[in-house]
């Protein structure tokens, strides 16, 4: 077998797809709350996604990647059988495990994915689990069956209220606070407003709280600096500090603004490659 | 008979209006005349002077004595006796520190372009099917770990691939050459030039593996336990920042990310790359390295209205090297001296507006004997940017320190070296950027070319 083989690819809705993949010293090294970079072809970005699930028997590690631009886009449609060019990690800082007492894993859209082997080994590590699961509509919120079976409750919330609670994260965990929860901690990845609004809630709900963090990434590996945040006022490197960080003093709105650096020129070249992919192929 | 009084050949170079606005290499390779005119000029000094000053010891008068009998093959076999990347030596290495700084003509007749000779002789050898692949002693049997293929690495590799070590090279960028692929540009240093250097050190039967950070996808505890030693040279780091506000507006980039997306991700060919990079109309470069100089000039060759770098000193204590200097003056990159940043300003959307500044006049020397700017009260100014690139200094890498606890490191968070280039778990040497935290191409070399000899006398003592 070798190593970037897509062993599983498996579709969780229109956008968003799971991998599994053939990778034996990442499989052996990961731990909770880490990524991996990933590139499709010559020529293409450095991608980093959040490392899902992995089995050091076979050898594999999991992904879920939502097509958002052009380079996920084109990870979406490799095929059962393809390879990854380059597939690269375990990166990161894994995330303090450890007893905390009662601890919500909130994910928002893709996030549930990527909070899911945190929820994992919080409650390994004898926590309390509750999931937060949130997403625009039904058909978005993916691994409400896998959160159900690992936690000890878990709540839904879609925006347009066709599945669990009509609103948003913030609103179950105000239900949840309401209802009498008391939870020590949180953990939360998903949309950035998402994850400053939720980390805010809990603040004031006495909850200690960690938000994941998505900012541009480079190498990846502790060289070019580009995925600096803003925590307590410091600046922080999320590729080997991060990705996760208390969430009380971080400076969301300043990841806001560096991660829309490159909107408008991601967008040119998603355009181009939809056109150009139309051509080859034939399909759409 | 030597002709020592005959003009110094320069070679001929890309117009600068030309290249300013394109990624080939600036300099062109000497022609079969002028290769021969330019030798001719060497005395073959006994106990030259060049080659005890050149830190990897290539044999210089001996290789421009066979390239003047036009025995190119066998000149460059001389030179790679010592030293296994010329192609790249003959490029980047800083040779008026070194050889050319040296060489006995230099006062009277200039020193001799020792550079060009051996970037001719190996880009001629190479394309005329002359390079000779190293003869490799007897395998040892013995495994050695290089982490990093930057040039510390490679040298090293090399070096111990020709003792009969059987080596693997571990990358954790998806490109091999380290800093020589993502921080050097290929006006410096053509792609080409890397991955025929790379073909070189294979043949000798090198493995390369990309994507394996050492301490993260394999613990070097786990290397060791496989492996006889390794020697780790995975270069620079985090870079430093100024520390001042408004570093983290949209549009400050560091040297690093900014050459790494230009040189390492190609972004100068986007969309046909995949990944961006914004430029903006004014690019103010802070710092006077080499870096800076690279950082630059590859944003002039992106083409913004004005590229500017500001030093907080004067032109004499700027440590880039003078060419580069001038290439990076002729393209049109303007130089501010005396300059120190206070400020980077933002628009309401968080974007660089500009850098507010300070001047400064030269005071007292420091510890190094550079002279110390001092700010001149009341000149605050703003200098215009909506790009910002800082390059002032590196740092060295920290990954293999953070994750492996048994090597012990100084306050810096630098791994601590015994007078042996030892670090405190046996067999494991470290050299280049992860412990000079951002010095030349050369003495990276030259630390990767001592720690394979020091290898190689501890396995021979057979531990």
């Amino acid at each position: 077998m070798e190593e970037n083989t897509i062993l599983v690819k498996e579709s969780l809705n229109s956008a968003v797809v799971k991998f599994v993949i053939y990778k034996p010293l990442i499989a052996k090294s990961a731990r909770a709350g880490q990524f991996v970079i990933l590139r499709g072809r010559e020529g293409g970005e450095r991608v980093p996604v959040t490392l899902v699930d992995w089995d050091a028997n076979n050898g594999t590690i999991t992904v879920i990647i939502q097509a958002i631009g052009k380079s996920t886009c084109l990870f979406n449609s490799l095929k059962q059988g393809e390879k990854f060019l380059n597939v690269a990690g375990p990166l990161g800082t894994p995330v303090e495990i450890k007893n905390y007492g009662t601890v919500a894993v909130v994910g928002g859209g893709v996030g549930i994915a990527e909070v899911y082997p945190i929820a994992r080994a919080l409650k390994e590590a004898g926590n309390r689990v509750i999931a937060v699961l949130g997403a625009r509509t039904k058909e978005l919120l993916i691994l409400e069956r896998e959160m159900t079976a690992l936690c000890d409750k878990t709540v839904c919330a879609t925006d347009d209220g066709s599945h669990g609670l009509k609103g948003m994260v913030t609103d179950a965990l105000q239900a949840l606070h309401d209802g009498g929860e008391k939870i020590d901690a949180g953990f939360v990845i998903g949309p950035i407003p998402m994850m400053k609004f939720t980390s805010r809630l809990m603040e004031k709900l006495g909850t200690v709280s960690y938000a994941s963090l998505n900012p541009i990434m480079l190498d990846g590996t502790g060289m070019c600096g580009c995925c600096r945040v803003t925590v307590e006022g410091k600046v922080r490197f999320a590729c080997v500090e991060g990705p996760m960080f208390p969430a009380r003093t971080i400076d969301f709105d300043e990841l806001i603004r560096r991660t829309g650096e490159y909107k408008p020129l991601e967008k040119q070249s998603l355009q181009a490659f939809e056109k150009d992919h139309v051509c080859k192929c034939g399909l759409h | 008979m030597p002709n020592p009084s005959l003009p110094r050949q320069n070679g001929k170079q890309q117009d600068p209006s030309v290249r300013k606005k394109n990624f080939e290499e600036v300099a062109q390779i000497f022609t079969r005349e002028e290769a021969l005119a330019e030798a001719d000029r060497c005395l073959h000094c006994n106990n030259a002077r060049c080659q005890a000053n050149c830190p990897v010891g290539v044999q210089i008068p001996a290789f421009i004595a066979l390239v003047k009998e036009n025995k190119v093959g066998e000149a460059l076999s001389k030179i790679m006796e010592t030293s296994l990347l010329p192609a790249i030596c003959g490029r980047v290495c800083p040779q008026e520190k070194h050889c050319e700084g040296n060489c006995v003509l230099k006062e009277k007749f200039g020193a001799v372009n020792i550079g060009m000779l051996e970037r001719y002789t190996a880009d001629t050898a190479r394309k005329e099917g002359l390079l000779t692949t190293p003869v490799c002693a007897k395998p040892t049997g013995k495994k050695v770990a290089c982490i990093g293929s930057g040039p510390s690495s490679l040298a090293a590799a090399a070096e111990l691939a020709r003792a009969g070590h059987q080596v693997t090279v571990f990358e954790a960028l998806h490109a091999f050459g380290g800093v020589l692929r993502y921080g050097i540009p290929s006006f410096r240093l053509p792609r080409e030039v890397i991955d025929a250097e790379i073909e070189t050190v294979k043949a000798m039967g090198v493995t390369f593996k990309t994507d394996v950070l050492i301490g993260a996808t394999e613990k070097v505890a786990d290397l060791l336990n496989q492996l006889a030693a390794g020697y780790s040279a995975s270069g620079a780091g985090l870079p430093p920042l100024l520390g001042i506000p408004g570093e983290s507006a949209v549009g400050v980039y560091s040297a690093n990310e900014f050459l790494t997306r230009v040189n390492l991700m190609q972004a100068y060919k986007f969309p046909q790359t995949d990944t961006p990079i914004q430029i903006g109309h004014r690019v103010v470069v802070l710092g006077g390295g080499n870096s800076a100089m690279d950082a630059a000039r590859c944003a002039m060759r992106l083409g913004p209205e004005a590229v500017t770098v500001a030093y907080r000193r004067s032109a004499a204590e700027m440590p880039a090297r003078a060419a580069e200097v001038l290439h990076a003056k002729e393209e049109g990159v303007v130089f501010d001296y005396l300059v120190t940043p206070k400020e980077i300003l933002q628009d309401e959307n968080g974007r660089v507006s500009g850098i507010k500044c300070t001047r400064n006049e030269l005071g007292a020397p420091d510890a190094k004997g550079r002279r110390r700017p001092v700010e001149i009260a009341g000149s605050e100014f703003v200098l215009p940017a909506d790009t910002v690139i800082v390059a002032i200094g590196q740092r060295p890498n920290p990954i293999i320190a953070k994750t492996t606890p048994e090597l012990k490191t100084t306050e810096r968070g630098v791994l601590a070296l015994d007078d042996q280039g030892r670090t405190t778990l046996p067999g494991v040497y470290a050299g280049g950027d992860i412990i000079r935290g951002g010095a030349t191409v050369l003495l990276a070399m030259k630390d990767g070319l001592e720690a394979a000899h020091r290898i190689n006398a501890y396995l021979q003592e057979g531990k």
